[in-house]
């Protein structure tokens, strides 16, 4: 192809709306952040914490990485099928209708219109918009892949129709409601059910957006950036098929010692820990990718963001499951453990890998080399210190916090009040935030570099030969004996 | 049958990832939609009233589910700091569901009655006034919101509440002429928070405390108190630290931690009535004052057994003589 067949301004749009919303969503954060040290910072309705909360989940779960999904899935789409995407209108129209989204969104969100529901509390009429977004991108995707001129499709387009399907599935089942007026609506399910279909819902929300999608730009830039072809062809097989399949069963385990059935949790502790398995097949082809070059950590930017990441997504797939087990949930649910382990997954897994899939990206819609390797790389240190600090501080406080709610007396009463467990959490919490700065410094940095890169300037030709391996073929090859 | 031709085949490979998806999601979330363990009825948990479903919905507007569970979990510290175990049937009511998934403030599924509606209308507003170690943000604008009652009958109505919109105006006059009376007990408080102009209105804080207070009320109401029976047996006649210095010295503590945010410094009063005094409304021997401290008292005074043990409350008790000997 040449650069006139590809859908270049519609990527580059979407890679710059991302990196928009994710530098919205981080200033919210930090504001966050500060709120729980000093809460006089919840100066108006709109700043307060129960809020501000949800405008920082949505515009980093909507926002942030949606729009990088959808630059990086147009991107990889095209070169995976060797064709334009079936209607570059309707993804332009996407484009604007997106961003009109988000900040609507935001703006309901700030006006406490919510449905309480955990990362589905946009209401009604924002659902049927991102539900019509969601056609917009499947029917582009589906339509590229039926007109595609490769017979083959590679293992990041089963990830990216996984993505596709089960968002388009868990968004619109979880969101079904009654309306109340423009603005309020009721859950069509009560009670225990509810939560139920909430959690599988939530669940499934982190294996279509931040699992899936995040997987098939793992599969396709590392090999592209490196130049070596992924180790094992059989095991991406089996990890696709038994991660979506297994992934469905484990909501409950988000609702551990709560009224919901027993069998119901019990079954998702089971395929949670069965879970391990696939998610840790996509690390070992990951790690066995490189054996033999682990030189190009150091003389390729880009590698140590791919193998950073899936080293982040190996413990957050130890870690989850491990949560889901009684005793542990028991200790750890609802303490400050929870947003450590989300974090880590977002700031580690999600956005190492969006942050190199981008830049690799960008280099090549604009024809030029990356502004600043050495940007790239303050880049990297900074959000990997900075979310290794927020995230162990966090696990350490709840499990401060967890063994504070439990200890007893000899006479089997509580030793501490619930405000002697808040009071513990002020030091935790000020490295929380401190953390979150660096990683913040790190993505202004991420957003110059990407936002220079952007801008073609002549006499920085971006040349084939100059990025190790660009002609990688994404052919299945190397099968292990 | 040749797997490999799947990977050629984009709209049957959609149609095989959805199959493999709905697998999980049959088992563990469509078929439990119809099963009886999932919507237990049971006529003693009931619908909100008009004002607590306007109370509840503030509640979602406002995120509080984002710091404060509600579910108490069947472990044995969740139940003594909290109260009994949630069941099913008392979300029954419940669109949306509530439960939370973090506690950056404690549960409120069991908080309903346990504190007279005047220590709500301070701490709402202002808790670190009441708790300075508190994060909790000062939800100050409820308060001077007059209440939106222009969708109550449409809310009811969806929600299958039960009852028709005449029934709704005449609860909501009902609770108006309530909480403006002189006559209601937390009064004073309110009138402290409530700006003048709608000292006669119902605001959204009044219905954000009538949601509160109801919440594991049903449940409490089902069952004979535990605490009741418990403290009674518990309760010997005489304290064992009478009289002791060290030991008073702790019940100063114990009474700081847990006590003075409704009884005030050294017991002068607060939402709660003086302790530093001879004249209890439930008797004033020893074995009054632990009853009353560990199994509760209606109109707002917590059983304190559970969470503190008849050790420490013995102390307490301790304490309280003592203040009664300064005659403060």
């Amino acid at each position: 192809m040449t650069n006139g067949e590809r859908s270049d301004s519609i990527v580059r749009g979407f890679a710059l709306s991302s990196v928009f919303w994710l530098v919205v969503g981080l200033v919210v954060g930090l504001w966050l952040a500060a709120e729980m040290i000093f809460p006089a910072l919840n100066l108006a309705p709109w700043l307060a914490f129960g809020r501000l909360r949800v405008v920082h989940t949505n515009g980093l779960v909507y926002g942030f990485t949606i729009a990088g999904i959808f630059a990086g899935g147009y991107y990889l789409l095209e070169k995976l099928t060797r064709t334009r995407l079936a209607f570059p209108g309707l993804a332009k129209a996407q484009l604007w209708l997106f961003n009109a989204a988000i900040a609507l969104a935001a703006l309901s969100l700030f006006a406490g219109m919510s449905t309480s529901r955990e990362y589905a509390e946009l209401e009604w009429p924002l659902d049927i918009v991102v539900a019509v977004l969601w056609v917009m991108f499947a029917v582009n995707v589906m339509g590229t892949l039926v007109k595609r001129r490769e017979k083959q499709m590679y293992v990041s387009l089963w990830f990216l129709v996984a993505c596709v399907v089960t968002v388009a599935v868990v968004y619109i089942l979880n969101n079904l409601a009654i309306p109340v007026s423009l603005t309020k609506s009721y859950s069509a399910y009560a009670g225990v059910n509810d939560a139920n279909v909430q959690w599988w819902f939530g669940h499934n929300a982190v294996a279509s957006v931040f699992t899936f999608p995040i997987l098939a730009m793992f599969y396709y830039f590392l090999p592209k950036s490196t130049g070596l072809p992924i180790y094992s062809h059989r095991l991406s097989i089996i990890a696709f098929w038994s991660l979506v399949f297994g992934y469905l069963w484990t909501g409950a385990h988000h609702l551990m010692l709560t009224p919901v059935p027993e069998w119901i949790q019990t079954v998702a502790l089971a395929f949670s820990l069965f879970l391990i398995a696939p998610s840790w097949a996509s690390v070992i082809n990951g790690f066995y990718t490189m054996n033999g070059n682990w030189d190009k950590m150091r003389s390729n930017y880009l590698v140590k963001f791919f193998i950073l990441g899936i080293t982040f997504y190996g413990l957050q797939t130890i870690q989850g499951p491990t949560q889901a087990i009684r005793a542990l949930s028991g200790h750890l649910h609802y303490t400050e453990y929870i947003p450590g382990h989300v974090h880590m997954g977002t700031m580690g897994w999600v956005t190492m890998v969006i942050s190199a899939s981008m830049y690799f990206m960008m280099e090549r819609i604009s024809g030029r080399e990356i502004h600043s390797v050495k940007l790239a790389n303050v880049h990297f240190w900074l959000i990997l210190v900075g979310q290794l600090l927020f995230t162990v501080s966090l696990w350490i406080a709840g499990i401060v916090q967890g063994a504070m709610w439990k200890a007893t007396n000899p006479d089997g009463s509580l030793m501490y009040t619930f405000l002697d467990s808040v009071a513990a959490m002020y030091p935790y919490w000020a490295v929380r935030f401190a953390g979150g700065l660096l990683y913040f410094a790190g993505i202004l940095v991420f957003a110059y570099n990407l936002y220079m890169t952007s801008r073609s300037t002549p006499g920085t030709k971006w040349s084939a030969a100059s990025a190790a391996g660009s002609r990688a073929a994404c052919v299945p090859s190397g099968e292990p004996g | 049958m040749n797997f490999n031709s799947l990977y050629e085949k984009p709209v049957l490979f959609a149609l095989a990832a959805v199959v493999v998806i709905s697998i999980g999601t049959l088992v563990t979330t469509f078929i439990p939609l119809f099963l009886p363990s999932t919507q237990p009825a049971n006529p003693l948990f009931k619908p909100y009233t008009a004002v607590e479903t306007e109370g509840r919905d503030i509640y979602i507007r406002e995120g509080c589910n984002n710091c404060h569970t509600q579910t108490v979990r069947p472990l044995r510290t969740e139940v003594a700091r909290y109260g009994d175990y949630s069941r099913a049937e008392e979300s029954a009511w419940d669109r949306p569901f509530l439960w939370g998934s973090r506690r950056t403030g404690p549960d409120l599924a069991r908080v309903g009655g346990k504190y007279p509606d005047a220590w709500h209308y301070r701490h709402t507003p202002d808790p670190t006034s009441m708790f300075p170690a508190s994060n909790m943000p000062g939800y100050t604008w409820l308060a001077n919101t007059k209440l939106d009652t222009s969708l109550t009958a449409r809310k009811v109505a969806v929600l299958g509440s039960g009852y028709d919109g005449p029934e709704v105006a005449r609860q909501l006059a009902d609770f108006r002429q309530t909480v403006t009376a002189p006559a209601y007990p937390s009064a004073l408080v309110r009138s402290q928070v409530t700006p003048a102009p709608l000292q006669g209105e119902i605001t959204e804080l009044d219905a954000v405390v009538a949601y509160l207070q109801k919440l594991g009320r049903d449940l409490k109401a089902s069952q004979a108190s535990a605490a009741g029976p418990a403290a009674a047996e518990a309760a010997e006649s005489k304290n064992p630290y009478a009289g002791k210095p060290a030991a008073e010295e702790e019940g100063k503590e114990i009474f700081e931690q847990n006590c003075r945010s409704c009884h005030g410094d050294h017991g002068a009063g607060g939402f709660g009535p003086k302790l530093a005094t001879t004249r209890h409304k439930y008797g004033g021997t020893d074995a009054d004052l632990f009853a009353s401290i560990a199994g509760g008292r209606p109109g707002g005074m917590p059983a304190f057994l559970p969470p503190l043990g008849k050790d420490r409350i013995w102390k307490a008790v301790a304490y309280i003589r003592h203040l009664e000997r300064e005659g403060r």
